[in-house]
Parts: C-alpha cells; sequence; structure tokens
C-alpha cells in the first residue's frame, strides 16, 4: 500500500478501536455513558481498578485482562453497565465483579 | 392530532396477523441489546425446545427492541398479546403448556400497575406505551428483523414502490418539504430542503448517508432502529437516493454497534436478493447500491464533515463549515447525509402522506421524535412521542418518575452538546426550537434524568472531561480551552474552586464557542453554561462551602453510619477495601474516614440505609 507511515500512525492514534500495544485475553469494558455515569459507573471504574490493579487502558502482566473504557455501548437502560468480550453484563454492582473476575478466571475464557 | 395514537402500530398489527393467519399462535421474544443482556436468547432457546418437547408446531419469532428495555426479557404470546416481562428459562416450560398451549394467562409474570397494582395484560395498556405515538419504532416488535419477508407483511417496500412508479423525483422532495421533516441527528435541519440542495447541485455522482454513528452517551435509539427495523432505514436512503440522483450510498455505524452491523449486512443482501436494492431497481431503469462503513470509536465522526473524511479513510476532523456537504460532501461531491432515525421517517410520509405527517407535533417541529428516557427514572428505555409533548408526560406518564422516593432534579438532553433542564421548565414542549430556546438541544435524543444524588458541577465535569477526549485537536480553542475548563471543573469537584472561577468558565465558553470550526466545539460549553444558569448555588457551594450538596464529589463528602438504622450486620465491614468500617455484632458501627476511600461499597451492600454521605 502507498500510504505514508504518518497517515497511518495518525488513524491508529485517532481512533480508540486501535491499539498501539497487545492486549489481554479478556478485554473489559466500562460504559462511561451519561446514563452509567448517573447510576455510579465512576465507582464500578474505581472497584476494577483495585480488583485488577490496573488503569484503563492498561493490561494484568499475566495478559489476562485488558481494562478500557467506552463512550457509551448504547443500553443505557441497563446501567450501569460492562461489556467483557462480547458479552453485556447490565445493572452492575460492586459485588457482581468480583463474581465475574472469578469466573472468568477460572473458565479461562478465551478472547 | 386527528389520528389515534394507536391506530398505525395496530394497523401493523393487524397487517401480521393476517401474515400469520387471524387466529395463529406464535410467539414474539425481544431480542434487541437490552434484552439480550438481560438473558433473552437462552429464552428463545429453551422456548424453541420446549415447544418442541411438547410436539406443538408454534413459531417463536426474535423481535428488534421493543423499547421498554427495564423489563425486558420480555415475552409476548400471541394471538391473546398477552404480554411477560423479566421472563426466565425456568417460566418457560409454564408459558408454554399453560398460556400457548391452553390460552392461559400467567398472573406473576403480567405487569403490575404501580399504583392501582392491577394487573395488566397487554403492552398498550401499560401506562409506559398508553401515551406513546410508536409510528416509527412500533414495528419493531412485531417482524424478525433479519427476514425481509416480515417487513413486506407490514407493508415494507410500498413506499418506495409507489414513488418508482409514480412520483418524480421533485414530487418526492416536496412530499417530504410539505410533510415538515427536520434531521433527527440534532440539528433539525429540514430534510427536504437539504435534498432539493443536492439534486440541483453540480457534480457527480451524488451520494446518500445514513449517520448511524450515535456517539451521543445516553442515546441509542438509533441502534434500536438498525438493529429492530433495518429495512424501515434502508427503504428511505432508496427513496431520498432517487429524489436527489444518486446512485451510491453508505451506512455509517459505530463499531460498538456489532448487531446493528450484522442486521443491516442481512437486510442490504436480501433487498438485493428481492430487487429492491441494486441494478435497475424494480425493473425500472433506477440503481442503487448501499456499503456499510464501520466507526472507529471518535464521537466527533458524528459531525458530517469528519464522518466523511473517516469514510474517505482518514483520522476524522471536521473542516470548516462554509463548503456545505450539499454541494461538496465525500470525495467533494454532492452528498445528503441523514441521521437514522430521519431515514425511518422517509417511507412513512410517502405511505400516508405529508399531510397526515404535518398533522403530528408543532408549528416548527412535525412528527414524532424517539427519545432514549434512561438515568434516574422507574421506566427505562425507548419512547416515541409527537413532537411537543411535555418534559413532564414524558419523565412522569410515561417513565414513572423517579426511584426510591427520590427528587426530580434535572434532565439532560442533547448529549454533550446539550444541557440540563431544571424541573421548573418541566412543562415545556418537546420540540427543536423551545429546547433551544432554554438553552438545551434536542440532540439526538437522549434524556437522563437526574435526582437529588446528581451532582449537576460533576455532570458539567463529565462532559467536559469526555469533549476534551473527545476533540479531534484540530482547532485550539477546542483542543486546549476545552481542557482548560476541564481543569477548572475538576478542581472544583476536588475542593480546589476559587472565587471567580465560574466566571472565568463563563468567559471561556464563548471564546470556545466562536473559535471552534464544527459543532463538538460549538457546543462544548453548553454542559457548563446550562448548569451554571439553572444551578449555581451547587457550583457556589463547592467554591465557597466545600461542600457537594448531592453527595458525589469524593473530596468534599463524608460517610458516617446512622447508629439508629444500623443493625450490627457486618456486611459493610466485608465489603470495604480499605477497613475503614468496624463494629461489634449487633451493635451499630461506624467509618474511620481517615481510611475510608469512599467508593461506595458499604452503601450499595448496606440493607438498612444506614450509611449518611454528608
Amino acid at each position: 500500500m502507498k500510504v505514508p507511515f504518518s497517515r497511518v500512525y495518525e488513524a491508529a492514534t485517532f481512533y480508540t478501536a486501535f491499539s498501539l500495544k497487545p492486549r489481554g485475553k479478556n478485554i473489559i469494558k466500562i460504559c462511561m455513558g451519561t446514563a452509567c455515569h448517573v447510576r455510579g459507573a465512576s465507582a464500578l471504574e474505581d472497584k476494577f481498578e483495585r480488583t485488577l490493579g490496573i488503569k484503563p487502558g492498561e493490561t494484568t502482566t499475566d495478559k489476562k485482562f485488558s481494562l478500557e473504557t467506552v463512550n457509551c455501548v448504547g443500553a443505557c437502560a441497563l446501567g450501569p453497565l460492562v461489556v467483557i468480550n462480547t458479552e453485556y453484563h447490565g445493572q452492575m454492582t460492586m459485588n457482581k465483579v468480583d463474581k465475574l473476575i472469578n469466573k472468568i478466571k477460572e473458565e479461562g475464557a478465551q478472547r | 392530532m386527528n389520528e389515534n395514537p394507536d391506530t398505525q402500530a395496530r394497523q401493523i398489527q393487524d397487517n401480521l396477523t393476517i401474515y400469520y393467519g387471524p387466529k395463529k399462535k406464535f410467539v414474539t421474544i425481544c431480542a434487541g441489546t437490552g434484552c439480550r443482556a438481560s438473558g433473552s436468547l437462552k429464552v428463545k432457546e429453551a422456548l424453541e425446545a420446549e415447544i418442541k418437547k411438547q410436539n406443538m408446531k408454534v413459531e417463536v419469532l426474535a423481535t428488534g427492541c421493543l423499547g421498554f428495555c427495564e423489563k425486558g426479557p420480555m415475552v409476548v404470546v400471541h394471538p391473546d398479546k398477552y404480554f411477560y416481562q423479566h421472563v426466565k428459562v425456568e417460566d418457560v416450560p409454564e408459558i408454554v403448556s399453560k398460556t400457548v398451549g391452553k390460552g392461559e394467562v400467567i398472573s406473576r409474570l403480567l405487569y403490575r400497575h404501580p399504583d392501582t397494582k392491577k394487573n395488566m395484560f397487554r403492552e398498550e395498556d401499560l401506562p409506559f406505551y398508553k401515551k406513546q405515538l410508536r409510528v416509527v419504532f412500533g414495528s419493531n416488535g412485531m417482524i424478525d428483523p433479519m427476514r425481509i419477508d416480515d417487513y413486506l407483511a407490514i407493508d415494507g417496500y410500498q413506499a418506495l414502490a409507489k414513488v418508482l412508479s409514480d412520483m418524480t423525483p421533485e414530487a418526492v422532495i416536496n412530499e417530504v418539504k410539505k410533510a415538515g421533516l427536520r434531521g433527527r441527528g440534532g440539528g433539525g435541519f429540514p430534510t427536504g430542503v437539504k435534498w432539493e440542495g443536492v439534486r440541483k447541485a453540480h457534480g457527480e455522482p451524488k451520494y446518500v448517508i445514513a449517520n448511524g454513528d450515535e456517539g451521543d452517551p445516553g442515546a441509542y435509539m438509533d441502534r434500536s432502529l438498525m438493529e429492530g427495523n433495518p429495512h424501515s432505514v434502508i427503504e428511505g436512503m432508496i427513496i431520498g437516493a432517487y429524489a436527489v440522483g444518486a446512485h451510491e450510498g453508505y451506512m455509517y455505524v459505530r463499531n460498538e454497534y456489532p448487531l446493528a452491523v450484522k442486521h443491516l449486512t442481512i437486510a442490504i443482501e436480501a433487498a438485493k436478493e428481492k430487487g429492491l436494492l441494486g441494478k435497475n431497481i424494480l425493473g425500472t431503469d433506477f440503481s442503487f447500491d448501499i456499503h456499510i462503513n464501520k466507526g472507529a470509536g471518535a464521537f466527533v465522526c458524528g459531525e458530517s464533515s469528519a464522518l466523511f473524511a473517516s469514510i474517505e479513510g482518514r483520522a476524522g476532523e471536521p473542516r470548516a463549515k462554509y463548503v456545505h456537504a450539499v454541494e461538496k460532501g465525500l470525495w467533494d461531491k454532492p452528498t445528503v447525509l441523514n441521521n437514522v432515525e430521519t431515514w425511518a421517517n422517509v417511507p412513512l410520509i410517502i405511505n400516508r402522506g405529508a399531510d397526515w405527517y404535518a398533522s403530528i407535533g408543532t408549528e416548527g417541529s412535525k412528527g414524532t421524535k424517539i427519545f432514549s428516557l434512561v438515568g434516574k427514572i422507574n421506566n427505562t428505555g425507548l419512547v416515541e412521542v409527537p413532537m411537543g409533548t411535555t418534559l413532564y408526560e414524558i419523565i412522569y406518564d410515561m417513565g414513572g418518575g423517579i426511584p426510591n422516593g427520590r427528587k426530580f432534579k434535572a434532565v439532560q438532553t442533547g448529549g454533550p452538546s446539550g444541557g440540563c433542564i431544571p424541573e421548573s421548565l418541566l412543562d415545556i414542549p418537546v420540540d427543536f426550537d423551545k429546547l433551544t430556546e432554554v438553552g438545551s438541544m434536542m440532540g439526538s435524543g437522549g434524556m437522563i434524568v437526574m435526582d437529588d444524588r446528581s451532582c449537576m458541577v460533576d455532570v458539567a465535569r463529565y462532559f467536559l472531561a469526555f469533549l476534551k477526549e473527545e476533540s479531534c485537536g484540530k482547532c485550539v480553542p477546542c483542543r486546549e480551552g476545552v481542557r482548560r475548563m476541564s481543569d477548572i471543573l475538576e478542581d472544583i469537584c476536588a475542593g480546589k474552586g476559587k472565587e471567580g472561577d465560574v466566571e472565568l468558565l463563563e468567559t471561556m465558553s464563548q471564546s470556545i464557542a466562536d473559535g471552534s470550526l464544527c459543532a463538538l466545539g460549538g457546543s462544548a460549553p453548553n454542559p457548563v453554561l446550562s448548569t451554571i444558569r439553572y444551578f449555581r448555588e451547587e457550583y457556589d457551594a463547592h467554591i465557597k462551602d466545600h461542600r457537594c450538596p448531592a453527595g458525589v464529589c469524593k473530596a468534599l463528602i463524608t460517610y458516617s453510619i446512622d447508629p439508629e438504622k444500623c443493625t450490627g450486620c457486618g456486611l459493610c465491614i466485608k465489603v470495604c477495601p480499605t477497613q475503614a468500617t468496624s463494629g461489634e455484632k449487633k451493635k451499630a458501627h461506624s467509618i474511620d474516614n481517615n481510611k475510608c476511600i469512599r467508593c461506595g461499597a458499604c452503601i450499595e451492600s448496606c440493607k438498612f440505609d444506614a450509611i449518611n454521605v454528608k
């Protein structure tokens, strides 16, 4: 392809769907939409950070989990909401976070 | 309005009943994204397995979103149309043997009216649906979006047939103009005028595009249309293409909406097979084709010129607005860009006529609008109402008010470009002009309800943080100005606000709005300005008294335990990540505020509402 490297780099860094770092096996996306926000998404984010020991945009050292935030996944009625790989988890609570993470660890779920 | 609100929905249902036979038994289950998240696909599988097990021959139809996402998964058993909510796999054997088999109703699965406590049998009886006028969105629940025959059964593609056989492109444009259809993406530009501009513009080829980059956080009506009734959007686009003289179209869909992409792809293929799309549509010499483009996660790409750049394979940076898209849009060719919901309105206008359409709504805003009613509200979901319905009707009559007996504070409309509307303005009729007048805007239709536990300064901070991330960086006032405003708001929320901050925010707002090329920067200050306008006292409480009245901003609040309410169950001790809660069993516990990180875990776990936040 005759595309200058700078153009590729520009597009790759402009859009959030692209990542220049390798991501983990399981991608956890916390919805940060307004509806989720007013229903406590940031408390949920903190909980994930504490549980996994990483911040959004980072991957655990065992490469099992990547934590990301997303601006809105469009399932606002069920907020706060977390998407793990392709599965939606609505009406999330901090209590459910540990259960979900443990379940994935046990299953060794594939990406 | 001269139409019974239910007429259209009923008519669709009647058509479908003919398709299935008048007394035919069939079961529909909502398979929109919301219900899927609540497990509707598992319920569907269970229904099919159980029907087979009980030796019945009854079809199970996985439909698009019904709108009342709060109550999912939702199942409707025909021909009696019994409406069941929160259906679980365990309920399935009983539904099949009793309701499907014998026509008996299962009371525990029915919706119960919150005031009268009476069971409601059918969808149209529910207060959530009663005042709605679901002309665009209503057929979602009656068809399987993956089957074109279902759409044809509800008179799908009739409008296209009418246009191609009886109408000139000019007549189509005039009909849309006469109907008074305005862009549903937020801008509210008259659709017919836009089409006329492209028709008359010089340059070939011409393009039509559906904007499905629904980036406003808190809005998901376009998603539900693309997923639940993709053909209605496609039919609208074909009609639009015929009117403006385009032969190629694009659907730009958010990367976050994989199901929408899937359903649109299936729909396009099916339409091609039936000769409704592609070469020589319905045997005429009009040809038109649609491509799907996936976004890649950038809010600004919902803006027209950024969207063109993105389809062209570049970073989505907007350009100056004196170059109009109708003359130079995609690849610098004349382009019609309309929102998904706008397109879905087009077949309706052609089928039922501009006069009918224009009879719905207000002076300046015609037709209906779908809103996503979310946040701190009892009945969350999608509602479609005639323009001019008041905010009060939407929030209280349909939405059922605020949960847990809390007090309404504000409703946020228009996404990051909009504003927060206070209680005193709830009786304004919702239309394009009214919402702008009160300092907010229609936007794509998100309505996020907030109660007294939502901090308005935090909401402004949230939106500016969002916009800071999403600013493409091209215009300095937006890139740097929004960042600075965001910093100031972060400081205020962290208890480091200074006297004069509010005035500084106001001054900056003006410069950012003036100095930005696109609407992202131009409207970026709106969340701040509207909260200052209506909730100035909250800013003052943060800055002067170092207090967050809503109990949200962590640096300004403390947790304590109400000894009267605490039963000493020990749950808060178990969940506290920093061991800040302590106490003996069966005695009132306490919180050490030096250790407390105000994560909210104790509040979530406490069953006795004993944690106070001040």
